[in-house]
């Protein structure tokens, strides 16, 4: 585990999810974003309000990495995979599934776990 | 408004040089584009260099000087970022500079200095273009952020790794008489399908090599180059340059790169033509998917059709309009922080006749360089054209 200081709302994103409270950040158009954000990029409204996120998504894409950099050497082979949680994607390792069997529109839910290789924490997605 | 003409251009030969420094690899390819060029190096009033990874491959920050001393320079120098989109975003700012009167003559070009930090510490170099905090961190790599693009891209618009594979093929077969690029060996389609993966359903031949090289061009107003009756025909007509969210996860679609749209629109508008008008293009081919996105986002063709291009031997030195006549990134190398103004450079030799594959094209006069950073978060493209 890396000692720094802590990465400001993106940390407090992953404590949010670890809660059980998971959210993401929506305009007023309906725009939805992941923290940290102050304005939308989309629409320039910079009335953010915080949205809980949708308890599952779908794998919009996803690759099995074999050459991965060196902090995640330990990890490898894993699957790091787009969700598609309606408002916002996110981006993710999944866990708990043969890589060969992670295919498109697969439903994963959101959880924070930890990168074998460093022990930083990590977002995982693991099949509903 | 006139149009800057390119006046010479030098690269090194790419390929794995781990022993040799940024700045003499710069000094190679900058001191050959002002020989090449024939102007006093006393006219040139400034530099603009591109360069992606010194901080962490060499411990050098602050390169503009130092490349500028490394050519004997003593201008205004600047260096540029904008991933492996670098150069072609330095050559936008010199074209800007020549056409606002500000100079008469510029240096454009870029080095990076890559293979002496090894394949692992230059995975996370790279790694470094996407968003640190949600992609990085999720273990997105260079290759993994292009696989995710390649199977949104089959699974939206059909196509297979083979398709890729074809891509691969011709352009290790259009690099086998470029005497600068990394990789001179042609390769067939089971070789590519048989390497090993790196991220499902990238292989090896679907990625480029990692490089070390450095590229450079001067570029000097059309009267400058009319007063000092240089040989340089070809002119760089128009500059575009488009952006994205850096975060594939905030994009509305993973198999388009809207960010070359907007860049291919805005230098096609300003050259005063379309894509129908285009002999020639050099793409940013990292990997083999991007080569398909890119001339789809040039308008070369539709949506969904460019993966059969290479396949079809639409895009070959043998079709109606080839593609990466240089190699591309595939086989010629990509030198990040070079690689948009060594495709100016091929452009401007195949359209003067002196590039090795310039028969491939013999009446060209109108070609294009698309020049992507990250994954495509970044695009410059410029349109040149034989002038006289
Ligand atoms: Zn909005």
């Amino acid at each position: 585990m890396t000692d720094q200081a802590p990465d400001g709302e993106y940390d407090a994103w992953l404590d949010s999810i670890e809660a059980g409270e998971g959210y993401y950040l929506e305009c007023g158009n309906g725009h939805g974003w992941l923290p940290p954000r102050r304005v939308c990029p989309q629409c320039h409204d910079r009335d953010l309000s915080r949205e809980g996120l949708p308890d599952s998504g779908e794998i919009a894409s996803h690759t099995t990495i074999t050459v991965p950099t060196p902090q995640f050497e330990d990890d490898a082979p894993y699957v790091t995979a787009v969700a598609d949680f309606g408002p916002v994607s996110v981006t993710g390792v999944v866990r708990g599934a043969d890589p060969a069997d992670v295919a498109l529109g697969d439903v994963v839910g959101l959880e924070v776990g930890e990168r074998a290789t460093t022990g930083d924490r990590l977002v995982v997605f693991r099949p509903r | 408004m006139s149009d800057p003409r390119i006046a010479g251009a030098g690269v090194t030969n790419f390929g794995k040089h781990p022993e040799r420094t940024g700045r003499d690899l710069f000094a190679e390819a900058g001191l050959e584009a002002l020989d090449a060029a024939g102007v006093d190096p006393e006219d040139v009033e400034s530099l603009y260099y591109g360069n992606f990874m010194g901080e962490l491959a060499e411990h050098q920050g602050h390169q503009g000087p130092l490349m500028a001393e490394a050519i004997g320079l003593d201008v205004p120098a600047t260096r540029v970022e904008a991933a492996c989109a670098s150069a072609g975003a330095a050559i936008r700012e010199a074209v800007k500079t020549l056409r606002n009167g500000e100079s008469e003559v510029v240096v454009v070009g870029g080095a990076e200095r890559m293979t002496n930090i090894g394949t692992a510490a230059a995975t996370d170099a790279l790694a470094i273009a996407a968003d640190d905090l949600y992609e990085v961190r999720a273990g997105m790599t260079f290759p993994g952020a292009y696989a995710l693009m390649a199977r949104s891209y089959f699974d939206q618009y059909g196509g297979s790794h083979e398709d890729l594979a074809h891509i691969a093929v011709k352009n290790h077969e259009h690099a086998l008489v470029n005497e600068h690029a990394q990789i001179r060996k042609e390769i067939t389609v089971e070789d590519a399908l048989e390497a090993p993966t790196i991220a499902d359903p990238l292989g090896l031949y679907d990625s480029c090599p990692i490089t070390d090289g450095a590229a450079a061009a001067v570029l000097t107003t059309e009267e400058y180059a009319a007063e000092h009756d240089l040989d340089a025909p070809v002119a760089v007509t128009g500059t575009g340059q488009g952006g994205d969210n850096l975060a594939l996860q905030d994009r509305p679609h993973l198999a388009q790169t809207p960010a070359a749209d907007k860049a291919a629109e805005e230098a096609y508008a300003d050259a005063g033509i379309g894509p129908d008008d285009v002999d020639v293009a050099e793409v940013h081919d990292c990997f083999t998917i991007a080569e398909v996105l890119a001339i789809e986002s040039l308008g070369l063709y539709e949506r969904g059709e460019g993966i059969s291009a290479a396949r079809d031997g639409k895009t070959t030195r043998h079709g109606d309009r080839p593609v990466n006549l240089s190699g591309g990134l595939k086989a010629k190398g990509h030198p990040v922080g070079a690689t948009g103004v060594a495709q100016l450079a091929t452009i401007a030799w195949v359209l003067d006749g002196s590039h090795p594959r310039a028969d491939a094209v013999p009446d060209g006069t109108v070609g294009v360089a698309h020049n992507a950073g990250g994954t495509v978060a970044s695009t410059t493209v410029h349109v040149m054209e034989v002038k006289e």
